[in-house]
């Protein structure tokens, strides 16, 4: 065990080693300078994050195993993490001002966000069962910290329990499919799980099945495809509005990537296994989304299902593991996660004197107190439902495009139904906000960020239709090496190419 | 047959848990099927010493008291990473020297920040 490992040989983990770093400075600088720093640490951490993605795009890429097996760093990684990137610091972007209006100024706060994002890191990176499951670990207890961390609100408190106790299940679920296959094929290394699953017979090939559904029960857990689904609108009602949106944008991607890593990798030879899994928890998401989303008064908890909904969108790409189908569910969820931020944004601008509104009659009258807001809203929603010219309608478009090209017309014609029954949660909002008797108005001045946020957002759902393909080829880069096989391509170094 | 020759490899364990599930129902139903059972209040009641219950024994305590056990037991395991690191410092070398030097550094920025959070104080 006298291998060198200079920080040249880790070169490719620098990405990693930096937020490590960071995480532990800002703890030093944060616990002696007190909770006045969190503004500072905010910027600092939005710095930071732009140096990350820096280091990201300098790192030497390949599919060769780092640090003794236990993670990776290819494209389809540096990708992801790219995404999540930009998640993380639309999250600062977002929850600063929130902290500082309702007088809940945590300096923790910003560190926990960048902890929970080197946790996701390190999933994405995953390459043993060992290191996934650290990493896993590393972002869950991040995020139920988050999830309680406005502790004098009991709704808060719940919600972080609720969260521990559900993923500490979800936990014991992996752990025991973790166990399973282990007891099973005696390696918990990716490639070599690979390689003796597709040799097995028998009672043995049975045993690694039962272990590849308790883990993949788990991860849908984390993705919260139904029937798994049931802490995510309880959480995200309880959380304090700017760790929903941060639920909303980052956990439940890195927990995908995740996920098609180990379908691509060990589960490979499994494949007519896990495949009518994967379309039972699409079809089950959009449908109990589509029709649980009628009935919520709470928009937090309206976001929720819309999430649900929209994962179950995301996992009809999955279904036949084809490269289109990788593309299209990555592209469905960059333009998805884009106009999430912004109907955040919204959300967070409904406050006034410090107390924040969720209902989902708080926007009644919207358009006569804040038109510019109502009309922000009004786009999003149209671009949530998937009406043409908008950006969501793309990405609606591409994975259906997909599925239908690999002849499940059932699963297409489901998507589509249930996208329908959506529209009609979504339009409710434009209804309410436009049609019903105004309330007070909100408080002025939303802060500068979250009208960047929202500006951005309802540009590129309006404009997507200029340059319809616009993100098309980062999502394919990221497929195309998602399912090429390690054995072919030994390392390669690619500038990014969009 | 691979498989069912791979399987016999566990068959102790099977037998030791058929064992451990039989004994226990065995102890448990013959303590119900044959000891004399004349309950009163007296019995029933909880036992402090002798002396009459005071309270419900569910009682509420300080959380800082759950506070001290976390990080001690972060300490306590970190004592047992040590020992095996130290006994086998001569092999792993220079690369396991700084592997735990690191680790430690992680630990004491946690314990700085515990320190100046004042998680130790107890008035």
């Amino acid at each position: 065990m006298n291998n060198m490992l200079t920080l040249t040989a880790l070169q490719p983990l620098w990405a990693e080693l930096f937020m490590a770093m960071m995480v532990m400075g800002f703890l030093i600088f944060g616990v002696f300078k007190g909770d006045q720093s969190t503004r500072l640490l905010t910027f600092l951490g939005i710095l930071g994050l732009f140096f990350v993605s820096v280091l990201l795009m300098n790192a030497p890429l390949g599919k060769e195993p780092l640090l003794g097996g236990m993670l990776v760093q290819d494209v389809f990684g540096r990708n992801v993490k790219l995404i999540l990137v930009v998640a993380l610091a639309v999250s600062y972007m977002l929850s600063l001002k929130y902290l500082y209006d309702t007088g809940f100024v945590k300096f923790e706060f910003p560190i926990l966000i960048l902890l929970a994002g080197l946790g996701m890191f390190l999933m994405v990176s995953a390459h043993h069962l060992l290191s996934f499951y650290m990493a896993l670990e590393l972002q869950s207890l991040s995020l139920y910290i988050l999830a309680a961390f406005h502790r004098n609100s009991a709704k808060s408190a719940e919600a972080g329990i609720k969260y521990f106790i559900l993923g500490a299940l979800s936990s014991g679920l992996i752990l025991f499919g973790i166990s399973l296959l282990y007891g099973f094929t005696g390696v918990l290394d990716y490639t070599q799980l690979g390689q003796i699953i597709a040799e097995l017979e028998g009672i043995e090939k049975t045993g690694v099945v039962f272990g590849m559904m308790f883990l993949m029960a788990g991860l849908a857990f984390k993705i919260s495809a139904v029937p798994f689904h049931m802490w995510t609108p309880d959480v995200y009602e309880g959380a304090s509005l700017p760790v929903t949106a941060f639920f909303a944008l980052a956990p439940k991607l890195a927990a995908l990537a995740l996920l098609l890593r180990l379908l691509v990798g060990p589960f490979e030879a499994l494949v007519t296994d896990w495949q009518m899994v994967i379309m039972f928890l699409s079809v089950m998401s959009m449908v109990w989304a589509a029709f649980a989303g009628l009935v919520q008064k709470n928009l937090k908890r309206l976001m929720a299902y819309s999430s649900i909904g929209n994962m179950g969108y995301a996992l009809l790409g999955v279904v036949m593991l084809t490269t289109e189908g990788v593309t299209a569910t990555f592209f469905y969820l960059m333009l998805y996660l884009i106009m999430v931020a912004g109907v955040f944004a919204v959300m967070l601008c409904m406050q006034r004197d410090g107390v924040v509104f969720k209902q989902i009659e708080d926007l009644a009258g919207l358009s006569k107190n804040h038109p510019k807001l109502a009309y922000a809203m009004a786009l999003l929603m149209f671009s949530m439902s998937g009406i043409p010219p908008l950006s969501g309608f793309f990405g609606k478009m591409i994975v259906f495009q997909e599925v239908v090209a690999q002849e499940m017309y059932v699963l297409a014609l489901v998507g589509v139904l249930t996208s329908v029954v959506a529209a009609y949660y979504y339009l409710r909002i434009i209804k309410v906000m436009f049609f019903d008797a105004p309330d007070m108005p909100y408080s002025k001045g939303f802060g500068v960020f979250r009208n960047g946020v929202i500006i951005v957002s309802v540009l590129f759902a309006v404009f997507y239709v200029l340059r319809p393909d616009a993100l098309l080829p980062f999502a394919r880069t990221t497929a195309t090496d998602l399912l090429t096989p390690p054995a072919i391509i030994q390392t390669h170094d690619i500038q990014l190419d969009n | 047959m691979a498989s069912n020759a791979f399987l016999l490899e566990y068959l102790p364990i099977v037998i030791f848990l058929c064992i451990a599930g039989g004994m226990s129902c065995v102890m448990l139903l013959f303590s119900l099927l044959v000891s004399k059972r004349n309950p009163d209040p007296e019995k029933n009641a909880a036992y402090e010493c002798g002396f009459d219950a005071f309270e419900d024994a569910r009682s509420k305590f300080d959380v800082r008291f759950y506070l001290v056990a976390i990080l001690f037991i972060i300490f306590d395991l970190e004592v047992a990473f040590l020992f095996p690191w130290a006994v086998t410092l001569g092999k792993i070398g220079m690369f396991g020297f700084w592997s735990m030097v690191i680790f430690l550094g992680i630990l004491t920025v946690g314990f700085i920040y515990e320190w100046k959070k004042g998680a130790l104080d107890w008035e």
